[in-house]
């Protein structure tokens, strides 16, 4: 008796957790049929290295966008980075334990913070700096990098915390027993050590800001041309498919969900590269 | 060991927030399917005069709760086919009607007026059509070509798609491309924000969002005020029209005339709309 009711409970599960994949099968299925058509009809190579973007002249050329994604990524991560790793050595090294119980759920409040937020936050505050100290008009690369990298500072930290967290205590004590000073260790042994838990939370991170689109299409200024340095504006691939898609009909609808495509198969490599090196550990 | 335990734990609320979403969606379906009104009416093309239709649709269907109002899109020659083979009951058009579809029924509901607009510390007030049309093709890049001070100018333009910037591009553009290199903003707010606080950047906005915080350009040496629409000296204006296959008659008839009488101008006024102070001009 017992047991066809676990069964069954199993089973009812299965299927549960099931439906999540199904969702993930369904919304894959869906942009590729959607977005295959276009590709074929432009040419892949036209559509991914053409350089100009004019749906209604029957343009669809990429190109700018994925630079464009490349370089607010990179900016993010160049700001983010060093900042998000610093905090972690310091919550999981330096900080008294009054100030990790204040510092971590701070941090994680900073992950609830709604995207269109800090949307708002940067065209407000940040682009009115860039524009009367550096000049442009403000919206750019620039802006958009410094409000990523504040928006993947919860998932580099917290992650890396994790994996400085995990090390045994044999590796400190021993390092110190050796005579090596707090420093030392952290940077040659305490580092080294956790560094695949770390460039995973590197890449999820990275990830986190390609997905990205209210704070970056309100920051961006999504030009469609080239940008010529990171104080002018650009356009990603996600803002791409954010400020079209309210009118887009037709092969233009149908190009938006190919960007879509060259934007699941990034986010897909990246996922599978943190997994994988999270697993060789 | 411990990424995994995390990892799973976002897994699981990734799961959660899954199934919550799809009992939103199975929950939305249903109530859907609920109510059924005796009447529908079915207005159908320009996706520029969309919005405000839906806006007189949805204050339409409070005061008559028996009739549905069905608002689609297409664009304006898809709202002139369907009021011509009556697939809608009303079409939308945000063009003058060619010679061959002036034999249908047509009512003139607005005029929307496009506004060239700058930042009040800019000193340049007044320019050509021309001049305009040179700074968004990218030939004109510095407004001390048109007597302003030594600064690149930031052209600021909408999205592809955009009914406001399709009018642009058919009003001023003459043919020509916007430049790529044009900053692009998906509203008509946000294009008149970022005017407001870049003095160097240049926008278009529908005639209605103009105010303080921007200057609307003198174009050819004429204001963009909503008189100088209706006398049609402001050439940068185009009407939404209403267009049905025959006489109005019946429940049709009931929303044109609301859409004309005081209250609908007056929704259609709120929206930014410039209407006729004699209710529409046939």
């Amino acid at each position: 008796m017992k047991t066809t009711r676990e069964k069954l409970l199993s089973l009812a599960f299965f299927l549960i957790a099931l439906s999540t994949l199904s969702a993930l099968a369904v919304i894959t299925l869906f942009i590729f049929i959607e977005g295959v058509p276009v590709i074929g009809k432009v040419g892949f190579f036209n559509f991914i290295f053409g350089m100009k973007w004019a749906p209604s002249l029957g343009y669809f050329g990429i190109f700018p966008m994925i630079v464009g994604t490349v370089l607010v990524t990179l900016g993010a991560a160049v700001i983010g980075v060093p900042v998000a790793l610093a905090c972690s050595i310091f919550l999981t090294e330096f900080a008294p334990k009054r100030v990790r119980t204040l510092v971590r759920p701070a941090i994680q409040l900073l992950a609830g913070i709604p995207s269109v937020v800090y949307g708002f936050w940067g065209l407000t505050f940040i682009v009115p700096l860039i524009r009367t100290y550096l000049g442009g008009p403000g919206l750019s690369i620039l802006a958009g990098s410094i409000i990523l990298a504040i928006m993947i500072l919860p998932t580099i930290i917290s992650i890396s915390e994790v994996s400085l967290l995990s090390l045994p205590s044999l590796y400190k004590q021993g390092s110190l027993a050796l005579g090596a000073t707090h420093w030392q260790t952290i940077h040659s042994v305490l580092i080294p050590a956790a560094k695949s838990g770390i460039m995973a939370a590197i890449i999820l991170g990275i990830g986190r800001a390609i997905g990205e689109t209210m704070a970056v299409i309100m920051v961006l200024g999504n030009a469609v041309a080239m940008p010529g340095s990171i104080l002018d504006p650009a356009r990603t691939l996600t803002t791409n498919i954010g400020i079209e898609m309210g009118y887009a009909s037709g092969d233009h609808q149908q190009a938006l969900f190919a960007t879509g495509i060259v934007l699941l198969v990034i986010i897909m490599i990246l996922n599978s590269a943190a997994q994988y090196i999270v697993r060789k550990r | 060991m411990e990424h995994r335990v995390s990892n799973q734990k976002t897994k699981q609320k990734a799961c959660r927030i899954v199934k919550i979403g799809l009992a939103l969606l199975l929950a939305g379906l249903l109530s859907a399917c609920g109510e059924k009104k005796e009447a529908a009416l079915i207005v159908a093309g320009s996706t520029s005069v969309q919005p405000f239709a839906e806006a007189l649709a949805e204050h339409y269907m409070v005061l008559h709760q028996e009739i549905e109002v069905d608002v689609q899109g297409g664009g304006s020659s898809a709202g002139v086919m369907s009021a011509k083979t009556n697939t809608a009951d009303i079409g939308m058009s945000s063009r003058s009607l060619k010679e061959d579809e002036l034999s249908l029924w047509h009512v003139e509901i607005a005029r929307d007026g496009l506004a060239v607009i700058v930042n009040p510390k800019n000193n340049v007030t007044d320019l050509t059509l021309q001049q305009v049309r040179d700074i968004y093709s990218g030939t004109i890049s510095n407004w001390s070509q048109l007597g302003g001070k030594d600064a690149k100018i930031h052209i600021i333009a909408r999205e592809e798609g955009s009914g406001t910037r399709s009018a642009f591009e058919s009003l001023v553009m003459d043919k020509q491309e916007i430049s790529p290199r044009a900053i692009v903003q998906d509203s008509n707010g946000t294009v008149r924000q970022l005017v407001a606080d870049d003095p160097n950047a240049i926008g278009f906005v529908s005639l209605g969002l103009v105010d303080v915080t921007v200057i609307a350009l003198k174009l050819d040496g004429v204001a963009a005020t909503r008189e100088n629409v209706l006398n049609k000296t402001y050439n940068l204006s185009r009407p939404f029209i209403f267009i049905t296959g025959k006489e109005p008659v019946g429940e049709t008839k009931k929303f044109i005339d609301f859409v004309l009488s005081e209250e609908g101008k007056k929704i259609l006024n709120d929206e930014g709309l410039v209407t006729f102070d004699t209710g529409g001009s046939q």
